[in-house]
């Protein structure tokens, strides 16, 4: 949204591609056309400002040239690697490059994914559900979580067939996944709710009244 | 030395990247983890190139439909304007507040992107309508759940049962979080076994085939 004290001049443009997006709403039309490129370009052009900044002169000039590590012109040339992909015959360079990146995410990932999600969950997971207060429902509560992260990671198991008490447990586990996506589904329409409402308070409160000057 | 270039070298490439981000991470070594970091800064680099080859593509292809005047070329034209004006501004003139970068993003992106979003609201009560009937006991759920978690978040629901936002936070904080945390480590085994057959090699279809 505007930044605060925008004049009238930015209120207007903002106001003026809100309502262009909204036209949508009616039916395609040439105002949700311009307005929908005009964003597509400045979403590029706005990675393009922030890379050249942040990632080419900050974490490659500037330390090339002042500090003298000159150990990144490796990254620069796999970076430049990446650009064979529009030559056909040098495209297959690009595979270095992107191996480089995969294989240092994959490593990433492997560490992140084993050390700061599996292990820290299943820790969580691992309570006395009768330490709680029955009053407050953290005891059924307690209950409800050992129950649900299992039954759910059964649903997901599918080397065995879900049959017998594998099927059944599978069951309990797709009704507690009903309940997670119905809250999802909730929380997710209130959010874009509150943008709508957000979106339709300047255009309605802000924008309009002083376009016409009552405000 | 076609195969090795082709193939050898990009799968010893990644098993190297990914074995020294472990190995420094389960040795400590000064040396491995100073390496460590470097390549992450590394990737970053590299990640950064491989954005701006997007931007490039994008350029391209527009750039032809404009060329040929083929349909909607206006607005082909417009797009590429402002992939210019925004990326011109953004290397020239610098990213910080007060540029025109940021009156482009303050102004123009970011009302665009949130008008985006909100007008997500109308198509997902479009679907809902669609989709939530009670036809089964698990779509019932779905329905009655979401009907709660929406009630629990507007005062009109207090009004109804003034104890609403507490079912809405009880079902957020319990059988959500069972369910998120199931998936979140279901998710989590299947991503690091995936890391595991990418930096063996035996995972290679990121190189195309």
């Amino acid at each position: 949204m505007n930044a605060p004290g925008a004049g009238l001049i930015e209120m207007s443009v903002a106001g003026f591609l809100i309502l262009s997006i909204f036209s949508f709403l009616y039916k395609d039309n040439p105002f949700y056309r311009l307005a929908e490129h005009i964003f597509a370009g400045l979403t590029a052009g706005y990675y393009v400002g922030l890379i050249y900044q942040t990632v080419v002169v900050q974490q490659l000039a500037l330390p090339i040239l002042n500090d003298g590590k000159l150990e990144l012109i490796f990254p620069a040339i796999l970076g430049i690697l990446m650009f064979t992909r529009f030559f056909d015959r040098f495209s297959y360079l690009s595979r270095i490059s992107l191996a480089f990146v995969m294989g240092n995410t994959a490593g990433i990932f492997l560490i992140q994914q084993l050390h700061g999600l599996v292990l820290p969950q299943t820790q969580a997971t691992i309570i006395n559900p009768m330490a709680g207060d029955w009053l407050l429902g953290a005891v059924p509560g307690g209950i409800i979580i050992i129950v649900g992260v299992i039954t759910t990671l059964i649903y997901f198991y599918f080397s065995k067939e879900h049959k017998g008490v594998l099927g059944k447990t599978a069951r309990v586990g797709m009704v507690f996944i009903m309940i997670s996506f119905g809250a999802h589904f909730g929380y997710t329409v209130m959010a874009r709710l509150s943008l709508l409402i957000g979106q339709v308070k300047f255009v309605a409160f802000d924008w309009l009244p002083r376009l016409i000057g009552v405000n | 030395m076609q195969d090795l270039l082709r193939k050898r070298l990009p799968m010893i490439v990644a098993f190297f990247a990914g074995m020294v981000i472990i190995t420094a991470f389960f040795s400590g070594h000064p040396t491995l983890t100073t390496f460590r970091s470097n390549m992450q800064v590394w990737v970053s680099i590299v990640g950064g190139f491989t954005l701006l080859l997007g931007v490039v593509s994008i350029t391209s292809v527009n750039y032809r439909r404009v060329r040929k005047l083929e349909k909607d070329w206006p607005y082909k034209l417009i797009l590429l304007i402002s992939l210019a004006v925004s990326g011109g501004f953004g290397i020239f003139q610098g990213t910080e507040a007060g540029t025109v970068y940021d009156w482009l993003f303050q102004n123009m992106s970011a009302p665009m992107m949130s008008s985006m979003f909100a007008m997500l609201a109308f198509f997902i009560a479009s679907a809902a309508y669609r989709a939530f009937r009670a036809r089964t006991l698990e779509a019932t759920i779905l329905l009655i759940v979401a009907m709660l978690v929406m009630l629990g978040r507007v005062p009109i629901g207090q009004v109804i049962y003034h104890r609403m936002p507490e079912i809405t936070e009880w079902i957020m904080n319990y059988p959500n979080l069972a369910v998120q945390r199931g998936i979140i480590i279901g998710a989590a085994l299947g991503a690091a076994s995936m890391s595991i057959r990418i930096i063996l090699g035996i995972e290679r279809t990121y190189m195309g085939r």
